[in-house]
């Protein structure tokens, strides 16, 4: 996209897309280090984790002020408008990322003393390198406005909630087999499903990015995993 | 994992305003050109202008918007060496047909400029001359109810009705350009053309412009220039973008500010245009 007469204009909203690569490099490396905390048992990593994403928060607020300000200032048109209105957007998917990806970590430290046996950990793990790598597409197609990179990341969000469902059933057996398991089962579930739900935010992402570029909506029904337990689908809200 | 396809082409696009495209077609413009001497400063402009709705001409100086808007009217007969070609119909007739008298043609298109021109005469004189010189009325009571009425509809009644023998000269800027409004509504036109109407009022005197001609746009089919895009995106339903003398992008206005289709369109209107 060629350049605006206000060179100005052109800083801010670069300023702002650096934001959001920020605010997406944490949130990424935030998600990694769970994924490490839970396998490596590392309380501390967690407790890190925790406190890093007030960063985050930060960041969301100052793209919002930002994007008030450009709005204000240059009353943008056209792909600008979708551009400033999706930032500000993206800015809130990546912050509410960071807030689960928190959730985690108080999991974790929650199950101190009694960890489950690493055995249990492959399906969270193969769930949490799928969404990962969903958040990274996505971020690297906004920065590249890739809309078939993100039609692409947004394809490929039912294979987490197909992952999920199972993973859900998974666990649901281990309980049913030993009572003492249920505790540590449950705080696996629930970081289970924060990780279903940052990949409903890459989809969303997804959703966003193809509105800056082409002006018009996905609106076909997402594709999911498959019906799942009635258990799974009610929490699912996308 | 099954890998679900789908259909972009069933992504929906921002809606095109539809009551548009059945409006009544009250202007139609098929390939104009507008020639000044040797010069060419419109390339075969078509253009269909709804009935009852504002329709905004916006692009960079020199593009031809203000010469299409002076077609319109037959305003180009005036300067001796403009030539204008191609069709404009008003209400399906042709308005270059020798058998139309331009002068007439004037009463039923009306016109504001881009700087309040009063003229130096009273309020009132102001309001009648035109009914006056068109012999739409005789008796002082009817020129009297001209007068009242076309200033009502300008929003300026309430502010001068006590000093309609006063100066028209001596209201300020805003109120002279409704002023000028007032003298165009009170030959009861059907089409008003404005031409960069706000260019030199405040915010103010802007915005009460602007409320002003979307109450009129009830009755009359109004076509406005402006170089404010903010201006077109508030008042208009429908836009249209001219550069280099050639029509490049028209639309419903929510479409061309928010997703237009010509990448030169885009420039424009973001603030890009080299």
């Amino acid at each position: 996209m060629n350049q605006h007469i206000v060179s100005a204009y052109d800083s801010e909203i670069k300023e702002l897309q650096k934001k959001i690569a920020e605010m997406g490099g944490i949130a990424e490396k935030m998600l990694s280090d769970a994924l490490e905390a839970i396998e490596t048992r590392d309380v501390n990593l967690a407790q890190q984790i925790i406190l890093t994403d007030a960063r985050l928060d930060g960041l969301q607020r100052e793209v919002d002020e930002q994007s008030i300000l450009t709005i204000a200032r240059r009353q943008p048109m056209a792909i600008d408008l979708r551009d400033i209105f999706v930032v500000s957007q993206i800015a809130g998917d990546i912050e509410r990322v960071g807030d689960l990806v928190k959730n985690i970590g108080k999991r974790i430290i929650a199950m101190e003393g009694q960890f489950p046996p690493k055995s249990l950990l492959s399906g969270l793990r193969s769930m949490s390198l799928l969404a990962l790598g969903q958040f990274k597409a996505v971020l690297d197609a906004y920065t590249q406005k890739d809309v078939d990179a993100a039609v692409a990341v947004w394809n490929n969000d039912g294979a987490i909630d197909e992952l999920y469902n199972s993973l859900f059933r998974e666990l649901l057996t281990y309980m049913m087999e030993d009572p003492r398991n249920i505790t540590f089962c449950t705080h696996l579930l629930f970081s289970a499903k924060n990780i279903e739900r940052i990949g409903d935010h890459a989809t969303n992402i997804a959703e966003r990015i193809y509105y800056v570029v082409t002006g018009g909506t996905l609106t076909v029904a997402r594709p999911k995993g498959d019906d799942g337990p009635v258990m799974a689908t009610l929490e699912t809200d996308t | 994992m099954n890998q679900i396809s789908i259909d972009i082409s069933r992504a929906t696009h921002a809606g095109a305003s539809d009551a548009l495209h059945s409006a009544d077609i009250k202007v139609f413009g098929r390939d104009v050109d507008v020639h000044y001497g040797t010069k060419q400063a419109l390339f075969k402009v078509s253009v269909d202008i709804p009935a009852n709705a504002v329709t905004a001409f916006i692009g960079p100086s020199g593009c031809g918007k203000s010469t299409f808007l002076r077609c319109i009217n037959r305003m180009n007969d005036t300067i001796p060496t403009a030539r204008v070609t191609g069709v404009v119909n008003i209400d399906g007739v042709n308005i270059n047909d020798k058998s139309v008298d331009p002068v007439q043609l004037r009463a039923r298109v009306g016109m504001v400029f881009q700087k309040p021109n009063p003229f130096p005469k009273s309020i009132y004189e102001n309001i009648i001359y035109g009914p006056k010189i068109h012999g739409l009325a005789r008796a002082k009571a009817d020129f009297d109810a001209i007068v009242e009425s076309s200033l009502r509809k300008a929003g300026l009644w309430e502010e001068v009705k006590d000093r309609l023998h006063d100066a028209g000269t001596g209201l300020s800027g805003g109120q002279q350009q409704r002023l000028c409004i007032a003298r165009a509504i009170a030959v009861s036109p059907e089409v008003i053309l404005m031409d960069e109407p706000c260019s030199a009022l405040d915010p103010i005197a802007t915005a009460r412009i602007e409320e002003l001609i979307d109450e009129l746009r009830q009755n009359y089919t109004i076509i406005i220039v402006t170089h404010s895009m903010q201006q077109a995106a508030r008042v208009s339903q429908k836009t249209a973008f001219f550069h280099l003398g050639t029509l490049v992008e028209e639309g419903p206005t929510t479409t061309i500010f928010t997703n237009p289709r010509d990448k030169r369109t885009q420039d424009y209107i973001t603030g890009r245009f080299g």
